[in-house]
């Protein structure tokens, strides 16, 4: 395993992302924060994982470990087919922006987010908003939930494989009731 | 060269206003001009002059920074870890370094267009004289150029006139640049407004150099009917000989055209373009061809058609020369900026130049002499056309490239270099197994940038495989393109300003920019046509004009064909190259300057405040990639017209986001009342980056409100935000309370759903003021 972004060329700077070696540490994660949130985008929508896609596993993990979503662009529509109501719609550097604001409320207005958690956007696009986060929100935790190493969040999957990738989703969803 | 010591005499203007006539007709050039509308408070602005209107909007529109890169290298103190809240040895903070290379990636911008500029005019010059008119549209336009007389005050009548205005900006670009040196500039805010400062230097700059290529060559003046021409590689014969033209700056493509006409060649040779020159050399000659934006270079020269390659300067390939010589063409390099290692062969005679070109005995040569360049190129291209010819095809046979497919190790090293992360190895793969498709898919993604390429571990040609994969798609491209207009009239202005401030022409969108598309071209196009079809005014330049004209409907007719060419509801206006984007900004001027009559001299800040609480213009570069297209973003910002990108945007480092639930940042004066009024969050962001199509739709919707808009107008504007939202993101936006101020602002069609939130969100009534950011200083009537 390494620490190698997956597009070759973009490497991070000095404090770059942990890895996720295996589902317990993001588990861990998810069940120690107060106030966790989703950023999903697009192309959690797009993405094969065997007969679901993606975006199946993130509605589920939602929905088990009570993590209120954001879904940016058109990822919404996505969502309610499958029966599922987003917290919230808002363009990705928009809600990247109000997560560097400590006194933001989050999205229910119940108190500032204390874990992001990314998956499905463009790569450089949620490379760089990792970054806007890792430099001006000291106080909130990222995690990349995609199968690619993403250096600016927290924590982060180095490039696995899609069957890799299943077995922690459902390794983390396993140790929730349905 | 006109007057010089510019920097006295703005020194003169920013401190003791009185003098400013004195000083200027004393010395200036424009001394016999007989314009009397006052001068306005901020004639050549200094770079702090608009200091307060810059930090006005900034207070609104705070940046976000995604900084690029964590470290700094710009001095040997570096690199400096700039993470978090480290600061660098200089003292310099992450947010400072973010705004500072913005500002360093603007004054690139700004310098390219004025030193763009500055080779035209003095080139116009030496060719028609410094007392050439400047005539950008005939009896059409009065107001000539409308972002000179607001920026510096002036009203330039000849060529000559608008040395003056070069010199200014290349001062101002110079101090700038300065603020970027180690030590210097550290407020993130103070490097913000420097940033709009050079964007507003660069539409200065761009407005120069097209107004004077209008003129002195005679291109489309504000011509709505400008005709339509040819673009795409399947509009070029190629039993001809065949020049390619790359860059932006028009004149050796003026003199290869003027040569084939002295000579009778005209039709037996086909000259194409690529990037802004083929749209400017398309605006001289119908006869001139355009193959396609900036990412169709190396598919180009790679099909072997080009006989000879002539390049003059900006967004050319830097190894153009090695892509040529693998197929033994000639290249001319025709500008100081951009000499390829060429040996300078501008005093030799064009006979043996010629000679060594279509010998091979030299791969090219740089010329700085255009009239030499165009019949080089021209004799060149016949004599090497019977060479070429005998060539095998001079890329792969498909037999031969299903053959370098098999090579594939499927290590996956290409596409974790491809800047769209298209899935090379799968298509790869199967084109080993004899089926094209994916890979033929790919080419529609592919902004031909072969790094891919760079990173492939068996030296597999991919972009040349992706090309023959393609097969026909590349032939078949052919469409038409309504050539660059240059200006928008005064007469439609006219007709439009009332319709636009009060929103009854839901908004202007500017398709701009480069090409470096997230997911293929036909994006641009289906927006273009969406909103057309919504009647908004479209307008493009540029390779975003280009790409938008290579698209069909089912019909097999382009959006040029489809849209009339007049700036109105429903038109589809391509202004032209990149320096035409001066138009599109100047036409926002020009509503405040013609419709309204507000003074547009030396006024920057009333006509920038008027512009962004009143026209509905919309900025989208979707494939933004270069320094030039951050200097135009930022020239629009400053007026205060918002900007949108693709997903590829957030690498310009820095957004600048509105937050629509600080409702004490949405207040305006009430020039009528005196009183602060909350407008909703009109325009909600100044630059934003989106993630995908159906988004930036819906932004650019949402971002075409204004304070000014009517209850008609306002209607109107939610209805297309509403029901994009709803078509292409599934819901009702649920943030349509801001949006309403009176209860007749609510589209008839959607009350019912539209009442029941306002319920909900404990909505209430406010009024519709006249808007402005300004505060009017004390003792001031
Ligand atoms: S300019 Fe400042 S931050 Fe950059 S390398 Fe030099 S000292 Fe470090
Ligand atoms: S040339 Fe095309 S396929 Fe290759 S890396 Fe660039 S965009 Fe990707
Ligand atoms: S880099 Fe070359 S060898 Fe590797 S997967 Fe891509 S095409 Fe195949």
């Amino acid at each position: 395993m390494s620490q190698d972004a997956w597009l070759t060329a973009e490497v991070a700077g000095p404090k770059k992302a942990s890895l996720i070696t295996k589902p317990e540490i993001a588990d861990a994660m998810i069940r120690r924060a107060k106030r966790p949130i989703f950023i999903v985008g697009s192309i959690a929508a797009e993405i094969d994982l065997e007969e679901k896609k993606l975006i199946d596993y993130i509605i589920l993990m939602a929905r088990r470990c009570s993590i209120q979503v954001v879904a940016t662009a058109n990822t919404n529509s996505e969502f309610l087919k499958r029966n599922f109501t987003p917290d919230a719609v808002m363009p990705a550097v928009d809600i990247g922006n109000r997560l560097t604001d400590p006194t933001w409320q989050g999205v229910d207005g119940k108190g500032p987010h204390d874990l992001a958690i990314f998956v499905g956007l463009p790569y450089q696009m949620a490379w760089t908003i990792l970054s806007g986060l890792k430099n001006f929100a000291p106080n909130l935790k990222t995690i990349s939930l995609d199968n690619v190493y993403q250096p600016n969040a927290r924590w982060s999957f180095s490039n696995i494989s899609v069957k890799n990738w299943i077995m922690n989703l459902e390794a983390i969803l396993g140790n929730r009731e349905a | 060269m006109g007057t010089r010591d510019i920097s006295i005499r703005i020194k003169e203007i920013e401190t003791e206003i009185g003098q400013i006539k004195d000083i200027r007709f004393s010395v200036g050039r424009l001394a016999q001009e007989t314009w009397d509308e006052p001068q306005g408070p901020t004639p050549f602005p200094s770079i702090t002059a608009l200091r307060d209107w810059d930090l006005t909007l900034l207070k609104r529109y705070k940046p976000f920074y995604l900084p690029f890169c964590d470290l700094c290298c710009l001095c040997t103190f570096g690199k400096c870890d700039l993470t978090g809240d480290k600061k660098g040895a200089c003292g310099i903070t992450m947010p400072a370094q973010q705004s500072r290379i913005v500002l360093l990636a603007a004054c690139i911008g700004a310098a390219t267009h004025t030193s763009h500029a500055r080779e035209l005019v003095t080139h116009l010059i030496t060719e028609f004289g410094e007392d050439e008119r400047l005539d950008p549209g005939g009896l059409n336009i009065k107001v000539e150029a409308p972002i000179t007389r607001l920026v510096c005050g002036v009203k330039p009548e000849t060529l000559g006139d608008l040395e003056q205005v070069l010199d200014y900006a290349e001062q101002q670009i110079t101090s700038l640049l300065a603020c970027t040196h180690t030590g210097q500039e550290g407020n993130p805010l103070d490097l913000e407004s420097k940033v709009f400062h050079t964007g507003m230097i660069d539409h200065l700059s761009m407005e120069v150099a097209d107004i004077a290529q209008v003129s002195a060559y005679h291109l489309p003046k504000a011509d709505p009917d400008a005709p339509l021409i040819d673009i795409g590689f399947g509009t070029v014969d190629t039993t001809k000989p065949v020049i390619l033209v790359i860059g932006h700056n028009v004149p050796p493509a003026v003199e290869i055209m003027d040569y084939m006409q002295e000579n009778d060649l005209v039709g037996t040779i086909e000259v194409t373009g690529i990037c802004c020159t083929g749209i400017d050399m398309t605006r001289y000659s119908q006869k001139a061809k355009i193959i396609g934006p900036i990412s169709w270079q190396i598919r180009y020269v790679r099909s072997g058609i080009p006989d000879i390659i002539v390049v003059d300067e900006q967004c050319i390939r830097t190894d153009i020369l090695d892509e040529a010589r693998a197929l033994q063409i000639p290249v001319i390099a025709t500008s100081e900026k951009n000499c390829l290692g060429l040996p300078n062969r501008t005093g030799d005679r064009s006979d043996a130049i010629i000679d060594d070109l279509v010998s091979g005995r030299t791969d090219g040569a740089f010329i700085l002499n255009p009239e030499m360049v165009g019949e080089i190129a021209v004799r060149t291209a016949m004599r090497m056309r019977p060479k070429h010819k005998k060539k095998k095809g001079s890329i792969l046979s498909p037999d031969e490239a299903i053959e370098e497919a098999k090579r594939c190790t499927q290590c996956r090293e290409c596409r974790r270099a491809c800047p769209n992360d298209l899935h090379i190895s799968d298509a790869m793969r199967a084109f080993g197994r004899n089926d094209p498709t994916m890979l033929a898919e790919i080419y529609d993604a592919c902004v031909g940038c072969i790094k891919c390429e760079q990173a492939c571990t068996q030296d597999i040609p991919i972009h040349s495989l992706i090309i023959i994969a393609a097969g026909e798609k590349l032939k078949n491209e052919a469409f038409r393109l309504r050539a660059g207009r240059g200006a928008i009239q005064d007469i439609e202005i006219r007709q439009v300003g009332g319709p636009i401030v009060l929103g009854e022409i839901p908004g202007i969108v500017a398709f701009v920019g480069c090409a470096n598309y997230p997911g293929g071209g036909h994006e641009l196009a289906e927006m273009a046509i969406e909103f057309a079809n919504r009647r908004f005014i479209i307008c493009t330049s540029g390779c975003a004009a280009m790409t938008i004209g290579m698209y069909r409907d089912e019909d097999g007719r382009s959006p040029y064909e489809i849209y009339p060419g007049n700036f109105e509801a429903g038109g589809m206006v391509n202004v032209g190259s990149c320096v035409s984007n001066a138009h599109i900004s100047g036409a926002a001027v020009k509503i405040a300057s013609i419709f309204a009559r507000r003074n547009l001299r030396g006024n920057y800040e009333e006509i920038a405040d008027y512009v962004y609480n009143r026209v509905g213009a919309v900025g989208v570069a979707w494939g933004a990639m270069s320094q030039k297209a951050a200097s135009i973003a930022a020239g629009f910002w400053r007026l205060g017209i918002p900007v949108i990108v693709g997903p590829h945007g957030t690498k310009y480092r820095r957004m600048l986001l509105g937050r629509s639930d600080h409702d004490d940042d949405w207040y305006v004066n009430d020039a009528r009342t005196g009183e602060q009024v909350y407008v909703g969050p009109v325009p909600e962001h100044l630059f934003i980056a989106v993630e995908t199509k159906e988004e930036a739709m819906v932004m650019i919707a949402k971002l075409s409100m204004r304070p000014n808009d009517t209850s008609r107008g306002r209607a109107l504007k939610l209805t297309h935000y509403i029901d994009l939202h709803r078509r292409l993101l599934g819901s009702m936006p649920t943030d349509i309370h801001r949006f309403v101020r009176l209860e007749a602002d609510i589209p008839i069609t959607m009350k019912e759903d539209i009442v029941a939130i306002l319920k909900e969100k404990d909505w209430r009534e406010t009024v519709i003021p006249d808007p402005t950011l300004i505060q009017k200083k004390e003792g001031s009537s």
